[in-house]
């Protein structure tokens, strides 16, 4: 068995997601006594290659192309499976970002296989591999487990490993031609861009009173706005609340929105799908008020009130009050 | 133009939900079922185009017999006709397998566009959307927020990591996976309801269409997630939890 990690780098910048997966790879390959090899795909991509090269690993495979200068899930999947006919990995394991969702069921399915996408946790189980993702947004886990050879896919789950266990080394850099024309790519990319400046900054916010669905209408969200006054805290919101127009895109949290670490983060009616977790759980201290004591969001907090929000958020705000 | 939008159903967002004996799926006695939500942005992207382009809507639903009622939903908000890909064992498949079977069901259609939602709220894969371009040949873009028609085909708004956005065009035919909340979803007026009555409703037996295939990868067992921090939790009167909150935040994280 051997594993390969394909990085995502854009313009020469790498997707820190990938150094989360290249560490938890080398975890994985001192588990099972195997090796890892890591890819990197563009157009000119020798400075990231020689960087990927001064970690352990046994190959990095520089992959270079014209047409790879922008992603397109054509040539992505195309040049891939040519990569992997020829260094036959196991298991290729990649971040879990919105370029490998878009690319990675095509390239497994035109291999016969089945990704595991979203991974949040793995196990050695009598030597082979059991890998943990989520289901019904967070509130159950499944295990999953490949039954055939060949090189099977998995994509990990962002904040699931940590990059901060990369181990160095030293590992030969091989580059790969892969056979591409302009013909086989379907979709055209034009430019990135975002809809408006921001104008509040979350990311600086100390202080962090989040609302969720659980608010229900627009009509009660200056209760939670009462609350932030009273803390002296920014309000934010998880992904619906901003769809809906309760709240300026502006302030939504989450792996679409803004990832924020204040001291506290206190999220109220929101149950914790994973696309907001992402965005908050390096918040160092977490509260969460919600009417589920099942909910997601209780598995990332370090204080809870299980209740109506209708109920503990006016008392909140009188306690604030009175104790400032 | 003819667009077919998949669809699921999956338990109602809010369900308590409990594992079944066989620990390998959860207790289905007790829940409510509904569309995904995703889907039903998915449908009203494919309506909207409809009344703006002309056309043709199609419901493709693969699921059990319950699944009826949200096709019939489906048809009451404006879908012109409907497959039903008729299942009782919806575990027995993995999201290829799944994706062949709607595949298949496709086949004599010639769809100009496939709409799907970006992922389900039950199985949360986020795959058969690329997996379905993939075995049809179609391009496709994921995580879609606009569809614009185009004289050579379509020029989709894509959603990006951290507030990005990037325009993508492709000819058509074509698949999109749409992301939740890019426009108010409609309801059904009762003249629809009506009408859903009257629609056609193909029904197809997944058997029929190939089935189940033996699976690369297999479900062990579902389980509850294990707490990674010790949360403390305050229960009971609103007033002694808030109080005993805002004490916490101030004298042990010392966070206020």
């Amino acid at each position: 068995m051997s594993i390969l990690v394909v990085m995502e780098q854009r313009a020469g910048e790498w997707n820190r997601m990938s150094w989360e997966t290249l560490a938890a790879a080398q975890q994985l390959a001192g588990e099972m006594k195997t090796e890892v090899s890591a890819a990197v795909l563009g157009e000119s991509i020798g400075a990231l290659a020689s960087e990927l090269s001064a970690k352990q690993l046994t190959k990095v495979y520089a992959v270079e192309h014209e047409l790879l200068k922008e992603y397109t899930p054509d040539a992505y999947a195309s040049v891939l499976r040519q990569l992997i006919a020829q260094a036959a990995p196991s298991l290729v394991l990649l971040p879990h970002t919105y370029q490998v969702r878009d690319f990675l069921p095509k390239l497994a399915t035109s291999l016969g296989k089945v990704a595991v996408s979203d991974v949040v946790a793995h196990r050695v189980d009598g030597g082979q591999l059991v890998l943990v993702r989520q289901l019904f947004q967070g509130k159950v886990n499944a295990d999953v487990r490949f039954t055939s050879d060949g090189a099977n896919f998995a994509s990990l789950q962002a904040g699931a490993y940590r990059a901060d266990q990369l181990a160095a080394g030293s590992a030969a850099v091989e580059k790969f031609a892969p056979v591409l024309s302009a013909s086989e790519i379907r979709t055209r990319p034009l430019d990135r861009f975002r809809e408006s400046a921001r104008a509040v900054d979350l990311g600086a916010a100390e202080l962090i009173v989040a609302v969720g669905r659980g608010i229900k209408e627009a009509d009660n969200i200056p209760l939670i706005q009462e609350l932030a006054a009273a803390m002296g805290a920014e309000l934010a919101a998880s992904r619906p609340i901003c769809d809906a127009g309760w709240l300026p895109m502006e302030r939504q949290v989450g792996s679409s929105g803004q990832t924020v670490a204040p001291k506290l983060y206190m999220a109220i009616g929101i149950s914790g799908a994973i696309q907001h977790l992402v965005g908050m759980k390096g918040a160092r201290t977490i509260v969460a008020i919600n009417k589920d004591a099942n909910a997601p969001i209780f598995e990332v907090a370090d204080y809870g009130i299980v209740g109506d929000l209708f109920q503990v958020v006016p008392e909140l705000i009188a306690a604030f009050k009175q104790k400032s | 133009m003819k667009i077919v939008v998949a669809v699921k159903q999956v338990p109602a967002r809010d369900s308590q939900l409990h594992i079944a004996s066989s620990g390998k799926w959860i207790e289905e006695s007790d829940l409510t079922y509904e569309i995904n939500e995703p889907d039903a942005y998915a449908l009203e992207a494919g309506l909207q185009l409809k009344e703006k382009h002309g056309g043709e809507v199609v419901v493709l639903c693969f699921g059990p017999e319950r699944a009826g009622q949200t096709i019939r939903e489906a048809l009451a908000k404006g879908a012109d006709r409907a497959i039903h890909i008729e299942e009782d064992r919806l575990d027995a498949y993995d999201p290829l397998s799944a994706a062949r079977v709607m595949a298949a069901a496709l086949k004599t259609e010639s769809p100009d566009l496939v709409l799907t939602g970006l992922q389900s709220d039950d199985l949360g894969y986020g795959q058969t959307g690329p997996i379905l371009a993939e075995l049809l040949g179609l391009p496709h873009a994921t995580i879609i927020m606009e569809v614009e028609i185009q004289p050579s085909g379509i020029r989709v708004k894509r959603e990006l990591e951290d507030g990005w956005f990037q325009h993508v065009e492709m000819p058509l035919p074509a698949l999109l996976t749409i992301q939740s909340g890019i426009s108010k979803l409609r309801y059904a007026t009762l003249m629809g309801i009506k009408k859903a009555k009257t629609k056609e409703v193909r029904k197809l037996a997944a058997a029929e269409l190939g089935g189940a295939a033996a699976s690369p990868v297999a479900l062990d067992r579902i389980h509850l997630p294990e707490r990674t921090k010790r949360t403390q939790v305050f229960e009971g009167n609103p007033k002694e939890a808030a109080a005993r909150l805002v004490e916490k935040l101030r004298f042990e994280a010392r966070v206020i």
